[in-house]
């Protein structure tokens, strides 16, 4: 019998791996014959990054030498392109004359790099990342040193820069997405892949459109960006996708989508022709991972050798990084969504983050960073639809853990640890230590326990344990404690503990706190998004770059929000004067915009209630032009400060006190706080600014100040403590920023100064205020932080900073349905 | 996604881009029948809400995004972006509808009843 004919367009992992799956099934059944167009046998692609990065040679991953081809008798045409598929006459042509006729054709012609279409695109030095060739371009070039510019921060943008950064260059990758390989990875696993970059010499900037390729004498010399930054380069790598190679197909005539379209047995619409691999579209999806060609490859090899039944039903993927040192794993649904649970854990000290996202019982996706030894499990999970309700306590911790915990209630659990199993990572402390010290020392509690034995007094992550050993050594005499309350239910740690870390520990972003301090959610929630905002902005002035989608609508928008939406807007009348300049600009602000509603508030100034988002920044416009800013009155911060007439008319003034509280007001304002703060001064003891019920009153006396503080007047109605007296405004000044100061340092989020007043004592803070050296220091920070603060956010978006804010998406729907 | 689900009861119409959408926020579009709000996770995933609390009417979009959920700048009631639906201690207490959305290579549908 006459063999068939089996032609192979492609020599890529692909291709060869169907001949070898066909081959595995029947070797005697084709005449095989395959076309490549690189010169050299095939070779596992997906090692190159390996090779870029010098860790391997192209001898290691060459997966069919020359004597597999011999001895399948197999032909290979090497560096010779099929130009064209006669499907009449069943034959290929290729560029150099080679013509081969086939009984079946397998299409394996992979994929092309995008290449973006930027000015200098064509300049020398400008390659992709596809093959051997680009690859040895890129050696070459890193031979010479300098910097490199790698645009796109997916896997292979990422595992391109690293072997740059191996091989000597300086790798800058340049992302157009807030998070690195976005498409496997959130927000906290992409932090914590830019940080260990970075620890491996490669910058990655985030958010960055590229507008043009630099050149020098037809050489690349660097990549500039749409806001104008430019980036020096030698060696210019585009990793922002792949381009399924379609066109032989499209040109004999084959349906063709975004890749060549297959059904189930991977045949095209042609019966006689089939397609695997990169070039293939699959139920409307183009994979570029190896597994689902794997998959492919050996459904195509049942058809081609009449097994009957074989379907290939598309894969569920996930997605491992190549880069020495970096472990991430990512599968499935790993954002969650509709209907989905989330499982955190987070090990700070070992740089690991998890998180496996569940619905309803069954594994959706998963995420890991830093320890991906169970990736495989969850991946097994996940494809077998498990129900895992079962595991649901231990899931996270693993298979190892899961399996010798299965069935067996926890306090058992912790029962039968060995003495010697560490328990606190932080303090190392065994399970031994604790339950001695229980023992002989009689602990009872679990502050007892931190005292004693220093397990669960770092991190805080073992309590959980220990407060089982207590159970467990003490049986019904135990009582669980309760700590400081927790910020909110994403944490166990209190206020305290996470400003002090952000401090000590030097973190600078919210998801370098979160992974910092084992959040168990994976972005936080309502309630400690704006608390670990404020706490960034206070610990770093200038440094930090404030979160807007962390802030509250008010903050977000500078105005406060009402009951139907709309806002209300308050301007600065510093110290509580105002001018009948301004008072026109108001009254036309009011007529012009048909303001509904003007009030005169409590905190002397002016409120425009009920104007339409839209219209804020064209109203803020009209009030900057007279002079007017923000009043704040929305703002966790300076709000106002009250102030009676004083000297300049009062009889009874014995200070200018109006003087003092325009001051304070013009040096203070903008600056953000943990809650509300609002001053008066009153310049007689008579006390018309009513400085005796605000978080800091002045009242001014013929021998000098005395400043109060912890007043309040809403919910809760207080009357200020007098903290000290001072007999010049410049003392008045300096005490009040440095009392604004500590609380700022201090205070909890949304704890108003007569709470945590309250909780730390007068005594403390006067002790602070009273030590000159203290007081400076203080004051010092404050105004430091002032430096970056007293920038009127209404001018801002006026001049058109976060735009999008006040502007509708899109007034096509009106339009379409006007 | 590649192709609109078909229904010749809804007319798509392309209201912008996803990256329009501020991560971890929302933007508003004016609607036949009221405000719509879109909103885009810190995960990039996007969904589309009529821009109204259950509880009071407060406009949704104003608030904070976390995860796929979003907290009423009004009073704090917490509502899955994906099924309006009321959530912790409001749950079964309303629910703000949901807006058909689909997106095709990066643009936005919205998706109204008749054609």
């Amino acid at each position: 019998m006459t063999k068939q004919r089996l032609v192979v367009i492609g020599n890529g992992m692909a291709g060869c791996r169907a001949v070898e799956e066909v081959l595995k099934r029947d070797p005697d059944l084709y005449e095989i014959t395959i076309f490549g167009t690189e010169p050299r046998v095939n070779y596992d692609r997906i090692m190159l990054s390996p090779v870029l990065a010098g860790e391997k040679a192209f001898a290691d991953i060459v997966l069919n030498d020359e004597a597999w081809y011999g001895d399948h008798a197999i032909t290979l045409h090497a560096g010779c392109a099929v130009t064209e598929i006669d499907r009449q006459a069943r034959l290929v042509r290729a560029s150099d004359g080679t013509q081969a006729a086939y009984d079946r054709l397998i299409l394996a012609t992979g994929s092309d790099p995008v290449r973006l279409p930027l000015p200098g695109a064509d300049l020398a030095g400008v390659v992709t990342f596809r093959d051997l060739d680009d690859v040895e371009a890129m050696v070459a070039a890193a031979d010479a040193g300098g910097e490199a510019v790698v645009i796109g921060g997916g896997l292979l943008g990422l595992e391109a820069a690293y072997g740059l950064a191996r091989r000597g260059m300086r790798a800058t990758v340049i992302h157009l997405m807030d998070v690195l390989m976005e498409r496997q990875l959130d927000e906290s696993a992409g932090f914590l892949l830019r940080s260990a970059l970075t620890d491996r010499g490669v910058e990655t900037v985030l958010g960055a459109q590229s507008e043009a390729i630099l050149g020098e004498n037809g050489k690349v010399s660097g990549l500039q960006l749409k806001d104008g930054r430019i980036i020096p380069c030698s060696l210019l790598v585009m990793a922002v996708g792949i381009r399924p190679n379609t066109a032989l197909a499209a040109n004999c005539g084959l349906k063709v989508g975004r890749g060549v379209v297959v059904d189930d047995q991977m045949r095209t619409s042609d019966p006689a022709v089939f397609a695997i691999g990169e070039c293939a579209e699959h139920r409307g999806i183009a994979y570029g991972l190896v597994a689902p060609i794997w998959e492919m490859c050996r459904t195509l090899a049942d058809v081609l050798t009449g097994v009957d039944d074989c379907a290939y039903g598309g894969s569920v993927l996930q997605t491992r990084l190549k880069v020495s040192g970096v472990d991430v794993f990512s599968a499935g649904r790993f954002s969650g969504g509709e209907g989905c649970e989330d499982v955190v854990f987070r090990d700070a000290g070992r740089g690991v983050y998890k998180r496996v996202v569940l619905e309803q019982g069954r594994v959706a996706g998963a995420v890991l960073f830093g320890d991906v030894a169970d990736g495989g499990w969850y991946f097994d999970l996940m494809k077998s639809q498990a129900d895992v309700s079962e595991l649901r306590e231990t899931l996270i911790f693993g298979q190892a853990v899961t399996e010798a915990l299965r069935g067996v209630d926890p306090k058992s659990a912790v029962a039968a640890m060995a003495d010697s199993q560490e328990i606190c990572g932080c303090n190392g402390v065994c399970k031994g230590a604790i339950t001695t010290a229980i023992a002989d020392l009689g602990l009872t509690t679990l502050e007892d326990v931190r005292a004693h034995t220093k397990a669960s007094a770092s991190c805080g992550s073992c309590t959980p344990l220990v407060e089982k050993l207590l159970a467990v050594t003490l049986g019904d005499a135990f009582q669980a404690q309760t700590g400081p309350k927790p910020v909110c239910g994403c944490t166990h740690h209190g206020h305290e503990v996470v400003r002090r870390r952000i401090v000590s520990e030097g973190l600078k972003s919210i998801p370098a706190v979160m992974q910092a301090l084992e959040w168990t959610t994976p972005e936080g929630c309502a309630s400690c998004r704006p608390a670990l905002n404020y706490y960034l902005i206070c610990a770093w002035p200038g440094d930090y770059q404030d979160d807007k989608q962390s802030r509250f609508v008010n903050e977000r928008v500078h105005a406060n929000i009402q009951k139907d939406g709309t806002y209300s807007v308050v301007p600065r009348m510093w110290g509580g004067m105002t001018s009948p300049q301004e008072l026109r600009v108001i009254a036309d602000v009011a007529d012009k915009f048909a303001i509904p509603a003007v009030k005169v508030t409590g905190g002397q100034r002016i409120d425009l209630l009920g104007v339409k988002k839209d219209d804020l920044p064209a109203v803020w416009a009209d009030l900057n032009a007279a002079g007017m800013v923000s009043g704040h009155a929305y703002a966790k911060g300076l709000r106002t400060v009250k102030t009676c007439v004083g000297t300049d008319w009062c009889r009874f003034g014995t200070q200018d006190s109006t003087g003092l509280g325009v001051r304070l007001e013009k040096f203070m304002w903008g600056s953000w706080a943990p809650a509300k703060v609002k001053l008066a001064v009153s310049g007689c003891p008579r006390n018309c600014a009513e400085a005796t019920c605000k978080d800091i009153g002045v009242v001014c006396v013929d021998s000098g100040f005395e400043i109060h503080i912890g007043g309040a007047a809403g919910l809760h109605i207080q009357g200020t403590q007098l903290l000290t007296k001072v007999a010049s405004e410049d003392e008045a000044v300096w005490t009040i920023c440095a009392i604004t100061q500590l609380y700022r340092e201090e205070g909890w989020y949304l704890e108003r100064i007569y709470k945590w007043m309250a909780r730390v004592g007068l005594e403390t803070i006067r002790a602070q205020v009273e030590d000159p050296h203290a007081r400076k220091a203080l004051y010092d920070r404050f105004a430091y932080s002032q430096r970056f603060s007293r920038t009127d956010p209404w001018a801002e978006r006026v001049a058109g900073r976060h735009a999008d804010e006040f502007n509708p998406l899109s007034r096509r729907l009106e339009f379409e349905r006007a | 996604m590649n192709a609109l689900v078909k229904d010749p009861q809804i007319t798509w119409i392309d209201v912008g881009a996803a990256t329009d959408i501020p991560r971890r926020g929302a933007r508003r579009l004016k609607g036949p029948q009221g405000e719509i709000a879109i909103f885009r996770t810190g995960d990039g995933q996007v969904f589309a809400l009529m821009d109204a609390c259950p509880h009071k009417g407060g406009p949704l979009s104003q608030g904070i995004v976390h995860g796929a959920s979003v907290t009423c700048p009004l009073h704090g009631r917490v509502i899955d972006l994906a099924t309006g639906e009321s959530l912790g201690a409001d749950a079964g207490k309303g629910c703000a509808p949901v807006v058909p959305l689909q997106v095709r290579d990066g643009r936005l549908f919205i998706g109204l009843a008749g054609s």
